[in-house]
């Protein structure tokens, strides 16, 4: 990328550029453009309905959810003809916002799924559940909310991704536990992954080493986490939702 | 070779050890074609089995109050390639008796082959039978398979069956299982199969649910791929006052393959209930994707989702 200057600018880490989806006849996504930088966490924060869990959809390629229109390189590689798995192996993972459930597939072989070197009992340990309670139960839906979410945040983490999109980790997470979730937001970060966190709740936001609005299919505004928090709350007042 | 090393070298197959044939300690009968190869009973267990022309009939009976420690072990193969095997076995477990039956059906060289099985089995006041039954019909896919059982589960009695085909052809498969639950008796049956290439495989199982507080559960995994064919009823049928009763059947379907099923629920008591879940379809794409999101292939992921649901 040129700047006016004449100075050469790297492409960010995940370069997302004028991107548009729509889905049913409905305009979800225009325009949209987004950089997620090496090495940052980037909160993605926007009222129901914006848009958030779409850009997530068509970042990973996920079925039904193609772009109309945009661009989106990961490490300067174009997403847009590689399938999901294809992805995931360029380093980049998504952690659903309601997880699926496993039928007869134990949390030890689902934490193993990627060879990375990463233990199971530790990524599980790490997201403060018991490895020897755990490790050998099915990843169905007699697990609670709660311990779902974990798992997925714990399976992320096994994977050791250079990009984690992150819907909602928090969502379910009793409020003692908040600290511990954050911390291993910022570990994934400090492992020198990228964290795209798409959240509702302030206090994860503001975890953020930046934070972007998803608002009217656009991004519109992106800065330090507080600024964005209070434009998105102001924007909020003028339209009667927050 | 002797019939007995014949049906030795077939358990493997079902992932039974053949070791147990020799165990003192273990109750077993060994059939093969229409030969009686070893009968062998302990304890507090009878087994018989004889031929009667064309017919096998037998009886397996545990006495009243007499916990078997070790599976009794059926064991049936065949002769030739094209055996017709038509057994009638008659299970009786007295009073307070627990036991466990692994049925073995390891026919590896079977091709247009038949066997029949027609299986009662009554479980006396509180007794307890797991009869878990493993089959493999060999690779050729021209094989009749037909167990058929009618069980009676009496007063406060657990009858658990696991019924697994997982590797081989299924050939042409009929599953009819009918057991009725009396007062506070409880019956569970669980049954895998995976049918492939021009495999036709039809589930039945029917519980009802006769005695006050009675509960039935039917829970049914059946993967169907190539041009197979699976057809899956499931019938509960609760009369008895607050009689419980709850069906869980999957069905995945890959490729050209064709699946239905039909749930059957009735239920005659004001005060009795049933509940039914039932899936029959691909794999689930979220599943897919969460898998292909962590590396996995399509193909692997495909993999992993039904051996889970297999097990
Ligand atoms: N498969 C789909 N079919 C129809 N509409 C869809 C589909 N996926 C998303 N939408 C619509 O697109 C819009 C954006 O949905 P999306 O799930 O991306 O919102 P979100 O910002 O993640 O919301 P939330 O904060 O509630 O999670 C919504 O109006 C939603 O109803
Ligand atoms: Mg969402």
């Amino acid at each position: 990328m040129q700047r006016h200057d004449g100075a050469v600018m790297a492409e960010a880490f995940l370069h997302v550029r004028d991107l548009a989806c729509v889905i049913n006849g409905r305009h979800v996504l225009r325009g949209l453009d987004l950089d997620v930088r090496e090495g940052e966490i980037h909160a993605l924060i926007g009222a129901n309905g914006s848009g958030k869990s779409t850009l997530a959809f068509i970042l990973m390629g996920c079925d039904g959810y193609a772009a109309t229109a945009g661009v989106t390189r990961f490490k300067g590689t174009d997403l847009a003809p590689l399938a999901i798995h294809e992805r995931a192996r360029l380093g980049m993972t998504l952690a659903w916002q309601q997880p699926a459930q496993f039928e007869g597939i134990t949390v030890r072989e689902y934490l193993g799924l990627r060879r990375s070197g990463v233990d199971p009992a530790w990524a599980l340990a790490q997201v403060g559940l018991d490895p020897g309670r755990c490790l050998d139960r099915s990843v169905d839906r007699t697990l609670s909310g709660g311990e779902r979410q974990r798992i997925e945040l714990a399976s992320v983490l096994a994977m050791k991704p250079d990009l984690a999109i992150l819907d909602e980790p928090t969502a379910g997470i009793d409020l003692l536990s908040m600290a511990q979730i954050l911390a291993i937001i910022r570990a994934l970060r400090d492992g020198g992954g990228a964290v795209l966190l798409i959240t509702h709740q302030e206090e994860v936001a503001l975890a953020a080493d930046r934070a972007s609005v998803l608002d009217d299919g656009r991004i519109r505004h992106t800065g330090p986490p507080q600024d964005t928090v209070a434009h998105f709350l102001a924007r909020g007042g003028e339209h009667g939702v927050a | 070779m002797a019939l007995l090393d014949v049906a030795r070298n077939a358990l493997p197959l079902v992932g039974v050890d053949p070791a147990v044939l020799n165990d003192a300690d273990v109750a077993h009968a060994v059939v093969l074609g229409h030969n009686v190869v070893s009968v062998h009973g302990v304890p507090g267990v009878e087994v018989a089995l004889r031929r009667n022309g064309q017919l096998l009939e037998g009886s397996v009976t545990v006495a009243p109050g007499v916990e078997v420690a070790r599976p009794i072990h059926l064991c049936f193969g065949l002769e030739g390639p094209r055996d017709v095997q038509e057994v009638r076995v008659d299970f009786q477990l007295g009073q307070g008796a627990r036991a466990r039956v692994t049925s073995c059906c390891a026919f590896p060289g079977a091709r247009d082959a038949r066997h029949l099985m027609h299986a009662t089995l009554v479980l006396g006041t509180d007794a307890v039978l797991t009869y878990n039954e493993h089959h493999h019909h060999g690779m050729h896919g021209a094989m009749i398979v037909a167990p058929h059982a009618s069980v009676r589960v009496g007063t406060g009695a657990r009858f658990f069956s696991n019924f697994a085909l997982l590797a081989g052809a299924a050939g042409k498969l009929e599953i009819d299982y009918d057991v009725a639950v009396g007062d506070d008796g409880l019956a569970e049956l669980s049954a895998r199969v995976v049918a492939r290439q021009a495999d036709e495989v039809t589930l039945k199982e029917a519980v009802r649910l006769v005695g006050v507080r009675s509960r039935g559960l039917i829970r049914s995994r059946v993967v169907v791929q190539d041009d197979a064919h699976a057809e899956v009823v499931g019938i509960t049928e609760a009369a008895g006052r607050l009689a419980r009763g709850h069906v869980d059947c999957r069905e995945i379907v890959l490729g050209r393959a064709r699946a239905g099923a039909t749930p059957v629920v009735r239920v005659l008591h004001p005060e009795a209930k049933v509940t039914h879940e039932a899936a029959i379809g691909s794999v689930d794409r979220k599943e897919l994707e969460t898998l292909m999101a962590r590396g996995l292939s399509p193909e692997q992921a495909i993999e992993l989702v039904v051996s889970g649901i297999l097990r």
